[in-house]
């Protein structure tokens, strides 16, 4: 028999090689040479520290006790890599696509970041792992003592044992754990390490199993035989046990922190998702190929009387093959380290995320949580909690003195965790699941679990009942974990899970219907359900070369080609690969980031160089920001917009009002033009004239007479001119004061005729009127009313070139106005003239010569508009017909 | 000094009063008040020196001017133009056509007779030449 010094040194070299396999890949990692550790082999047998010691003796014991049913905790797992591969596949590409560092972190993720659930989760997951992790310290410690009774330091010290196995393993965990604390670098010296326990594990129970059927039996049929005379073919088959068995298996194996590790975190590949999905069911197949024989080759040399958990060892050493049972004991130590080494490293990482780093945040309000001091932080309160999470499980074993009790501990940590899955599976199925619902599920379900399992276990190992858990909390027996409800549960784990889960999951949908998602909920649940229409597969780390390529054409379409080209070529050069593309390392894309950052903003760089070189980890976050900028960028956009239409919109009015301005300085010209000509006419007469009279050489009296009276003429012509242009300059542009008052149009048209010279006989031009039509009395102001009609009349007198000149005076009333038509009987005016007869010093070519600056109808124009009424020409066959319109309105004062 | 002078002006008072200046000083004076029988008349009359208002009814001044200046005939005919506007840019536009003087009304008696007379002064050299 080997000695416990012997043990021991055999277990201190197999550390030390899991040590040195652990650090060579590493190393062999950080030089990107590790082909052996990206493989998808690798990645199942990590996957085996689901079996760990428990199922690794003790399924030989349930089997004994319980006949298959030990089967089931195979079975589940099993069903759900077959049958639920899909939500394997979909749960690794969420964590990849989230970056997602635990089983916390990802629910907490799906509910809006929720950190109180995390905090819910991580507490649960403690609380289950705790005593999981002493059951593995108790398996070590157990087959120690089976092992070695005896050597040079006497009986070993169960206690001593497991501190020491609890002190190596969290060295261990710490060392190649918590290397760094970015999440995308894995940990492939312990993935590794935990594979080749898993080799070690599945070999073990292997030539345990060979040498129990051909060594012991006679081969295959022998051992059949022997397996139906044996008792544990007696076993009774319950069928409800089963079935909750293996949906409680299948749930662990999704919700369990240390099998998220494995499957979610530590995944390299989501290809090798699919080698495990056939390749670990394969696994936990030959691990529970050779249970039943081991169990009744035991029970036929042991009895019923020794503790069948230990037939694995004390079967081989009973035969003296102490080589096969120290193999047999490496195994079992394999599969207790590895599940301790990466329960701890999960429960560590969300220890610290969830609970330690908030925490210390809100203590000492620290703003820059990535700041290197925080990263210093985060490392330390993750190696405290793999040490604290450690000495939790050694202390649960020395409380719980290695009871037989701790078996069962199993299947309640299994039911503990499996609260988590309603939530799980809702948030990646459901867009609807909420936060609210997500904390109340799990919330419930963990107190009832609590409540009917936990604590009565907890008082089992420490071998005390009191009355509140017999009796029910004051006295009512239906809170009792025994009799919850009022069932006299025969099977407490069954009653107690249907009870927890069914709860959990009618408060779960009950929460989130009633309850409204935040918006970042809301996102990260399409981001959930929807993982596959926004991320990329992961295809290992070769994908980030060949990203050089896609991050190239990227910069040179937002930096511009001379750019990007300068910037890569500096980081090629930096690196040593001269010609050729940079490596994508964390510098270079910080840089590309910084440099993309400057164009298209911080959120969108990092999103864009995420997107091709991360594959796909552009969280939800990283969305909000990228929607953040562009949402500014849009709002600039649309102000610049406004702006440049109010530019054009000002640009069109100030050329608008220059061509305004050129018109009316071309008018002004024009004008000061017209008035120079009309002065200077007048002048020019008077001066040629008056000097004519002042030199007075040889004129006669006549002709001193005539051109006096011509001087006298032009004189009066100046002063009408310039009363005139007065009289228009007042009635355009200045206040002009009418005097209204009654007037009957016939005494105005009496007046005006008078004044023209062309009363019935006085001249030339006929008047031909109609008195009675004209006996309307008007609100008018009938002086100004009178010099239109002058005007008109003598514009007639002027201009009518009939032979025998006629003038008819048309009245016509109209509803509300009156018309008054002047129509004589000349040739009338030119149609292309007619548009400018009313213009100031516009005369019509045939009244060339004839007296005046043609200002009148300009002026007469101005005087109707102000009356209420107008002035127009009306083009007809004959004659000059002009047309005063006069509004009939009522006297303002009455 | 003597010969015939067309003076083409629209205003009455003012062919008088030139028509009286340049009698006395000997000239045979035709008046004539329509731009548009302007050229017609110039033909007709066949006079020595024509005075040309800008301001005309039917045709302008320049418009004659220029009709003048295209005639072979009278191409080389002594063209004192008058102008009431009195704008440098008339005068330019006024000598650019051809016209051999300008007066801008009002105008001294004496400044018609001397232009008129330099007019005809240079004419007789030029024809002589």
């Amino acid at each position: 028999m080997l000695s416990f010094d012997g043990l021991v040194a055999v277990c201190v070299l197999y550390v030390l090689i899991l040590f040195g396999v652990a650090f060579i890949a590493e190393k062999r990692a950080a030089d990107g040479k590790a082909r052996w550790l990206n493989s998808p082999i690798t990645y199942t047998l990590s996957l085996s520290i689901y079996t760990t010691a428990w199922t690794f003796y003790g399924a030989v014991g349930s089997a004994v006790r319980n006949g298959l049913e030990f089967l089931t905790i195979y079975l589940g797992p099993t069903l759900v890599f077959i049958g639920w591969f899909w939500l394997l596949r979909k749960m690794v590409r969420i964590g990849r696509a989230q970056r997602i560092t635990s089983i916390a972190d990802m629910i907490s993720s799906r509910y809006g970041k929720s950190g109180g659930v995390a905090a819910l989760v991580t507490l649960l997951s403690v609380i289950g792992a705790t005593p999981y992790i002493a059951l593995q310290l108790q398996s070590v410690t157990l087959s120690f003592s089976v092992f070695a009774d005896g050597g040079a330091f006497g009986a070993p010290n169960a206690d001593q044992t497991a501190i020491w196995v609890a002190a190596g393993l969290a060295l261990f965990t710490i060392v190649f754990g918590t290397r760094s604390l970015d999440v995308n670098e894995r940990h492939p010296g312990l993935v590794s390490a935990i594979a080749l326990e898993a080799i070690v594990k599945l070999a073990a129970i292997l030539v345990l199993g060979v040498f129990v059927v051909w060594g012991v039996a006679d081969g295959p049929a022998n051992m059949l035989a022997r397996i139906e005379a044996s008792p544990v073919n007696n076993a009774a088959w319950n069928g409800a046990r089963w079935l909750g068995l293996t949906v409680l298996a299948g749930a662990a194996i999704l919700c369990l922190p240390r099998m998220f590790q494995v499957l979610v975190v530590e995944n390299t590949d989501e290809r090798h998702l699919a080698t495990a999905g056939w390749a670990f069911p394969l696994y936990l197949l030959l691990i529970s190929l050779f249970v039943v024989p081991i169990a009744v080759v035991g029970l036929e040399m042991f009895g019923p009387e020794a503790n069948p958990d230990l037939f694995m060892l004390t079967v081989p050493l009973l035969l003296g093959y102490d080589g096969l049972a120290l193999l047999v004991f490496l195994g079992g130590f394999s599969a207790a380290t590895s599940m301790v080494i990466v329960a701890a490293l999960a429960l560590s990482t969300m220890l610290s995320n969830h609970i330690i780093v908030p925490f210390w945040l809100r203590l000492t309000r620290h703003d820059d949580p990535m700041s290197g001091d925080m990263r210093r932080v985060a490392l330390t309160a993750r190696r405290l909690s793999i040490a604290g999470v450690l000495f939790l499980g050694y202390g649960y074993y020395r409380l719980s003195g290695g009871a037989d009790a701790l078996a069962d501990i199993g299947l309640i940590a299994f039911l503990g965790v499996a609260q988590i899955l309603p939530a799980l599976l809702g948030g990646i199925l459901w867009r609807g699941a909420t936060r609210v619902g997500a904390a109340l599920g799990i919330g419930s379900g963990f107190l009832i679990w609590v409540w009917l399992l936990l604590i009565p276990n907890i008082a089992e190992t420490g071998g005390i009942m009191p009355a509140i858990l017999s009796d029910g909390p004051f006295g009512l027996t239906w809170l009792s974990p025994a009799t919850p409800l009022g069932l006299q549960a025969t099977d407490p784990l069954l009653t107690a899970m249907v009870l927890s889960l069914g709860v959990n999951t009618l408060l779960f949908i009950l929460g989130s219907l009633m309850s409204f998602p935040s918006p970042l909920e809301r996102l990260q649940g399409a981001q959930f359900v929807n993982v596959y229409d926004h991320s990329q597969p992961l295809y290992g780390w070769q994908g980030a070369t060949g990203a050089a390529d896609d991050l190239l054409v990227m910069a040179q379409r937002i930096l511009g080609a001379g750019r990007a080209g300068r910037l890569f070529d500096t980081a090629a050069e930096a690196q040593g690969r001269t010609g050729g593309l940079p490596e994508p390392t964390p510098d270079f894309l910080e840089r590309l980031e910084r440099e993309l950052a400057g164009s298209v903003g911080a959120a969108t760089a990092h999103a864009m160089v995420a997107q091709i070189v991360g594959g796909a980890s552009v969280s939800v976050r990283d969305l909000l920001a990228v929607a953040d900028e562009t949402a500014q960028i849009m709002e600039y956009s649309i102000q610049l917009e406004t702006k440049s239409e109010e530019l054009a919109q000002t640009a069109a009015r100030l050329q608008e009002a220059n061509a305004k301005l050129t018109a009316l300085s071309r008018q002004k010209d024009a004008f000061l033009s017209q008035i120079s000509h009309e002065l200077r006419t007048p002048m020019t007469s008077i001066r040629a004239f008056s000097e004519l009279l002042m030199q007075d050489e040889g004129i006669d009296d006549e002709m001193r007479a005539r051109f006096s009276r011509i001087i006298h003429d032009e004189t009066l012509r100046l002063t009408r001119l310039l009363d005139d242009l007065l009289d228009l300059s007042v009635l355009e542009h200045g206040r002009v004061t009418l005097h209204e008052g009654e007037a009957v149009l016939c005494d105005v048209l009496d007046r005006a005729l008078r004044a023209a010279g062309a009363q019935a006989g006085d001249g030339q031009l006929k008047i031909i009127r109609d008195r009675q039509t004209e006996a309307v009395t008007l609100w008018t102001d009938a002086d100004r009313l009178t010099q239109v009609f002058i005007n008109l009349i003598s514009n007639a007198q002027k201009y009518c070139d009939a032979a025998q000149p006629e003038m008819v005076i048309s009245v016509r009333q109209m509803p509300g106005r009156i018309q008054v038509d002047f129509i004589d009987n000349g040739s009338g005016i030119p149609a292309r003239q007619q548009a400018l007869i009313f213009e100031k010093f516009a005369r019509a070519d045939t009244a060339r010569g004839a007296p005046g600056a043609g200002l009148g109808l300009a002026i007469s124009r101005e005087i109707m508009l102000r009356l209420g009424g107008g002035l127009s020409y009306v083009a007809a066959d004959h004659g000059t017909r002009f047309r005063v319109r006069l509004p009939l309105r009522v006297p303002r004062a009455a | 000094m003597g010969g015939r002078i067309l003076l083409i002006e629209d205003e009455g008072n003012i062919r008088e009063a030139i028509g009286f200046i340049l009698s006395r000083a000997g000239w045979e004076v035709q008046g004539h008040g329509n731009g548009a029988t302007a050229i017609e008349a110039v033909t007709r009359t066949k006079p020595d020196i024509i005075i040309l208002d800008i301001m005309l009814p039917g045709l302008s001044g320049f418009e004659i001017l220029r009709a003048l200046r295209e005639d072979a005939d009278l191409a080389l005919l002594p063209v004192l133009m008058l102008t009431a506007k009195g704008q440098a840019r008339d005068q330019e536009a006024a000598f650019e056509i051809g016209a051999n003087a300008y007066l801008t009304k009002p105008f001294s008696n004496a400044d018609l007779l001397a232009t008129v007379a330099r007019l005809a002064q240079a004419h007789v050299t030029g024809d002589r030449t």
